[in-house]
């Protein structure tokens, strides 16, 4: 049996996968990114491995993703985390002609074909807000586990407005609202519309259109699914494995390499 | 019969140099004290001026020069310390940071305006002038250029409606005439005017010829880099000598280029057309990103809106220049402003004209003239064409604002796109 990996390393976390012939997975990983990436990459990937019982000698070609792909020392090549997003919510989702990923300090719309090739992206710029990083600032300034923060939101029966743009400014304005009095969770769910509504921004640039799949860490929480289920008029397609979208993908263009090199080495024999 | 060597990649190094020299002209000016007229590249109106002897002061040219040598930051630090906004345009901040300093600059010294001229080309054109005009108390002339509006470019030449733009246009320049006559204390000579048009006519006609030899195949420049050094010659030297020569010369380069098939880079992959101004501040690493996998930029818009109506071609008659020259202005002016306008269907007719594969939008902070519409623009051309966009912000002057992290990345996905893209095609194909 031959495995493929990737590895995606993230701003905040690094999620590793390892997937069989049949394109599925046996073995995942996530842990925090933390300051060595080049460590957190061989970390995650020893641990997807340990999570599938799969031998190190037994994976034939490990593709890096994410902001730190060039930090995969280990791997063959690298791909963009825009084109595995596509690739993995594709392959787990077929019908998926729209991706939106959010992740630590990214969320991106992409468009893609039904194999799951990347027709058209955007992505934010230049600012975290509209990213879980705005959602870090929230749990940070409420002293709420982020875990948590999409729970509570879904009790709020009367969001407050968050104004601000700006993920530094959230903090002071989530605070001032709290000084306000105003209930903790009708504050997180106008934390959580305020990130929706740049996140659906994106998407309108590249243009939604159905199935559309939502990945990334953020795509854990119910609360941020809700909302944008609402703000789209469209169910998102969300899955278990969502915030592996990019580590899939990449092992999946792994596994495309693997099958290529033997196609070329059995034309190469005959 | 000329060697290779002696021809390829003639225009950059000589480029290179006319900037160096005409540089080292206006910091001797300034040394001398010689007055000079501060103008823009959209309507410098540079005929005039040189058929006054005035130097010729580019803003614009001074300020990127500032980023493409690494220190704007130094300058828009200093601008911004005076109380300008980081909102406001890199360009003017740096040229006021470099008016604040006695002229000094990165590459020498200014000479001090006599004369502010701008036109309504450009809506921050206007402000900076008056900058000028307040901080020398000098005369300040403003070129009302009416547009069109129309993706066509309006009214005809020949026609009534186009007539009656130029006469207003051509009053206009008469008064400006008038007020360079005060300044200098000189007539216009009108045998020199029709010697300055007759040198741009000669650019005009190579900088068209220039732009229509990178449509074949491999691309001959590099519209981002090199063009960016064709570019500051065609303004800097605009109605000389020396830029008539140096164009006809690089006309000669790029035709032996294309009758050898000597691309400007070996292994042409994609091509691609730019639309922006370029990111100055990791000039040479932004091309790096396209061109190690195989990108050329083989046009760019900027190589039409910042050529002040060069790369239509457009020829003055010099039987009747003022007239003329009123009409070639209306009509580049007209052209770049409306090109900024409707980049939509200039771009779709480019990309079947150069055979592009993709097109890389970079809007700039500084910037909302050029960058607003090409939102709109990006979505008009990939309705009208299978064709990749990449769209990615960041800014010509300001590297606070330029993440070489975040350009890579989606450049990276840009070229993964171009790549399943080629695939599909090559699939449909051989299916068909």
């Amino acid at each position: 049996m031959r495995y493929a990996g990737g590895v995606d390393v993230g701003s905040t976390q690094t999620k590793a996968v390892v997937i069989d012939e049949a394109r599925r997975i046996v073995g995942r990983a996530l842990i925090m990114t933390g300051a060595n990436v080049v460590t957190a990459a061989q970390e995650a990937f020893q641990a997807a491995l340990d999570d599938g019982v799969v031998r190190e000698a037994d994976v034939g070609y490990v593709i890096g993703t994410g902001y730190g792909r060039y930090k995969v020392t280990f791997g063959n090549d690298q791909v963009t985390e825009i084109s595995c997003h596509a690739r993995g919510a594709a392959h787990l989702f077929p019908g998926t002609r729209t991706v939106l990923d959010m992740g630590g300090q990214d969320t991106k719309a992409i468009r893609v074909t039904d194999t799951g090739d990347v027709l058209d992206f955007c992505m934010n710029d230049k600012c975290a807000a509209g990213t879980g990083r705005f959602l870090q600032a929230a749990s940070f300034a409420l002293e709420i586990p982020l875990g948590e923060l999409g729970g509570i939101a879904q009790q709020s029966t009367r969001p407050v407005k968050i104004s601000t743009t700006c993920t530094v400014f959230a903090e002071s304005e989530v605070l001032g609202w709290a000084a306000k009095g105003k209930k903790i969770e009708d504050i997180l769910l106008g934390v959580h519309r305020s990130i929706a509504a740049r996140s659906v921004a994106l998407l309108r640039r590249v243009g939604v259109e159905e199935r559309v799949t939502f990945t990334g860490g953020v795509a854990r929480n119910v609360a941020m699914v809700a909302v944008l289920n609402e703000l789209l008029g469209v169910p998102l397609q969300v899955g278990e494995d969502s915030h592996y979208m990019g580590a899939l993908g990449a092992a999946l263009f792994a596994m495309d390499r693997i099958v290529a090199g033997q196609a070329a080495n059995v034309g190469a024999a005959s | 019969m000329i060697a290779e060597q002696e021809i390829v990649g003639r225009g950059a190094v000589e480029g290179a140099r006319l900037m160096r020299d005409w540089f080292a002209r206006l910091d001797a000016a300034a040394e001398r004290k010689e007055p000079a007229a501060y103008v823009f590249v959209m309507g410098s109106l540079a005929e005039i001026l040189r058929a006054f002897d005035m130097h010729l002061v580019f803003p614009e040219i001074n300020s990127l020069q500032t980023a493409v040598r690494h220190v704007a930051h130094e300058y828009l630090g200093m601008a911004e310390d005076y109380g300008y906004s980081p909102d406001v345009c890199g360009y003017v901040k740096a040229d006021v940071a470099m008016q604040l300093q006695g002229g000094k600059h990165s590459m020498g010294r200014l000479p001090k305006p006599a004369l502010a001229l701008a036109t309504n080309a450009c809506n921050t054109y206007v402000k900076w002038a008056e900058f000028w005009e307040r901080y020398y108390k000098i005369p300040m002339v403003t070129l009302d250029i009416p547009g069109s509006r129309t993706a066509a470019g309006g009214a005809a030449p020949g026609t009534d409606a186009f007539e009656s733009d130029r006469r207003y246009l051509e009053i206009q320049l008469r008064e400006l005439i008038t007020e360079c006559e005060r300044i200098t204390g000189t007539r216009l000579d009108m045998d020199r005017l029709r010697e300055v048009l007759d040198y741009t006519n000669r650019m005009a006609a190579a900088w068209k010829r220039v732009l229509e030899l990178n449509r074949g195949r491999p691309a001959l420049f590099n519209a981002l880099v090199d063009g960016t050094v064709y570019l500051g010659v065609l303004n800097a030297l605009r109605g000389t000598r020396e830029g008539a020569e140096y164009f006809e010369r690089l006309v000669e380069e790029m035709e032996y280029k294309a009758a050898h098939r000597l691309g400007t880079i070996q292994d042409e992959k994609y091509r691609l057309l730019f639309v922006g101004v370029p990111c100055y501040p990791i000039f040479r690493r932004f091309h790096e990103m396209f061109a190690d996998q195989g990108g050329v930029f083989v046009a760019s818009s900027y190589l039409w809106f910042a050529a002040g109506g060069l790369d239509l071609g457009f020829q003055y008659d010099l039987t009747r220049p003022i007239e003329s020259l009123a009409e070639g202005v209306l009509v580049g002016v007209r052209h770049a402003g409306d090109a900024m306008l409707f980049h939509d269907q200039s771009l779709i007719e480019q990309v079947d004209q150069f055979g592009a594969d993709g097109i890389v939008y970079h809007p700039v902070k500084s910037c909302r003239t050029v960058s607003t519409s090409l939102a709109g623009s990006r979505k008009a051309v990939m309705k009208a064409r299978d064709i990749q966009c990449l769209f990615i912000e960041s800014d010509m002057m300001d590297r606070r604002v330029v993440s070489e992290a975040q350009l890579k990345n989606r450049i990276d996905a840009f070229f993964e796109g171009l790549g399943s893209q080629r695939l599909r095609t090559i699939a449909a194909t051989v299916t068909a």
